[in-house]
């Protein structure tokens, strides 16, 4: 139960954070990559805050604790070669931020703020994410175990 | 820049740090939503409900949060319900395949200073931007 509460909390907490830096505004988010029009650079400032805090809090608990408060082990990604999946994906991805004005936290709470916008970014958004996780499961029950390691069983986040 | 926010950005981005940090902490898990959401179609014993509850979390922060402040939702850029769709089936598939999106690898990878996380944050960044570039000094702003 408490971890349920508590994974609620985490994301409640993250979504006002969204809404507070600006991420939730589709402008905003066009505005940061908008080097030749009214450049808005807040986006930086989202990430340099997030990362003030992280940084030296993931450093102190990997190193000093044995596990998580309420869980057996850190799950954490363990992967460090760059390969073609990460670069394309990512690249797909930035298409999609830049044309929408969503990434995908942003996205589903703007649903929840009841923005007509979001939604159809967001039903859309579930059904990418739905259709390359089905297929993966579907490819590695075809081969009787992990045949694709890297998307199947290691999100870098 | 009329609309920049440097204090209300910052504030933002701390909560969102603090959002994240207390999951690695607590549940000892990368707050990547993109990897959130990818995990629930995967369906593993135990593994599903804190992933939906963290997703509930952000959805009711939306409703709250409207409440008090409903310019913070403003959306203020053309785009057409097509436009719309692409770009949500592009961010869902890539996300996926890149396994990470601006939380997973721009904050969380980062912080780790994964040297995986940082290539594909360049990589969504440079593509956002080109992105941008072509919808609003070719297409007029429009699409």
């Amino acid at each position: 139960m408490k971890v349920k509460i508590g994974a609620f909390l985490g994301g409640l907490v993250f979504g006002v954070g969204l809404a507070i830096g600006g991420m939730t505004q589709p402008a905003k988010i066009v505005g940061f990559f908008d080097f030749f029009g009214s450049w808005d650079p807040s986006l930086a400032f989202v990430m340099g805050g997030a990362l003030v805090v992280y940084t030296p809090v993931y450093r102190w608990a990997i190193r000093t604790w044995q596990r998580p408060i309420w869980a057996p082990a850190f799950s954490l990604p363990t992967r460090s070669d760059i390969d073609w999946r990460l670069v394309l994906g990512s690249g797909i991805f930035g298409i999609g931020w830049g044309l929408g004005g969503y990434c995908p936290g942003p996205a589903f709470t703007s649903v929840g703020a009841g923005s007509r916008e979001a939604l159809i970014f967001g039903l859309a958004m579930l059904a990418g994410v739905g259709a390359y996780q089905v297929l993966m499961r579907v490819r590695e029950g075809r081969a009787g175990g992990p045949s694709d390691r890297p998307a199947a069983t290691v999100i870098d986040g | 820049m009329e609309s920049f926010t440097p204090i209300a950005s910052t504030i933002g981005g701390v909560l969102i740090g603090v959002a994240a940090a207390g999951l690695l902490m607590f549940h000892g898990r990368i707050a990547g939503i993109s990897g959130i959401a990818g995990g629930i179609f995967r369906r593993q014993a135990g593994d599903t409900e804190w992933r939906v509850m963290f997703l509930v979390g952000l959805f009711a922060a939306g409703v709250v949060w409207h409440y008090f402040r409903p310019m913070d939702y403003r959306v203020e850029i053309d785009r057409s319900t097509l436009a719309l769709v692409i770009a949500g089936l592009a961010v869902g598939i890539g996300t996926q395949l890149g396994s990470g999106c601006t939380s997973g690898h721009g904050v969380c990878g980062i912080g780790r200073l994964s040297k995986r996380s940082t290539v594909a944050t360049v990589s969504f960044m440079v593509t956002a931007a080109i992105t941008v570039l072509v919808v609003n000094e070719v297409l007029g702003g429009s699409i």
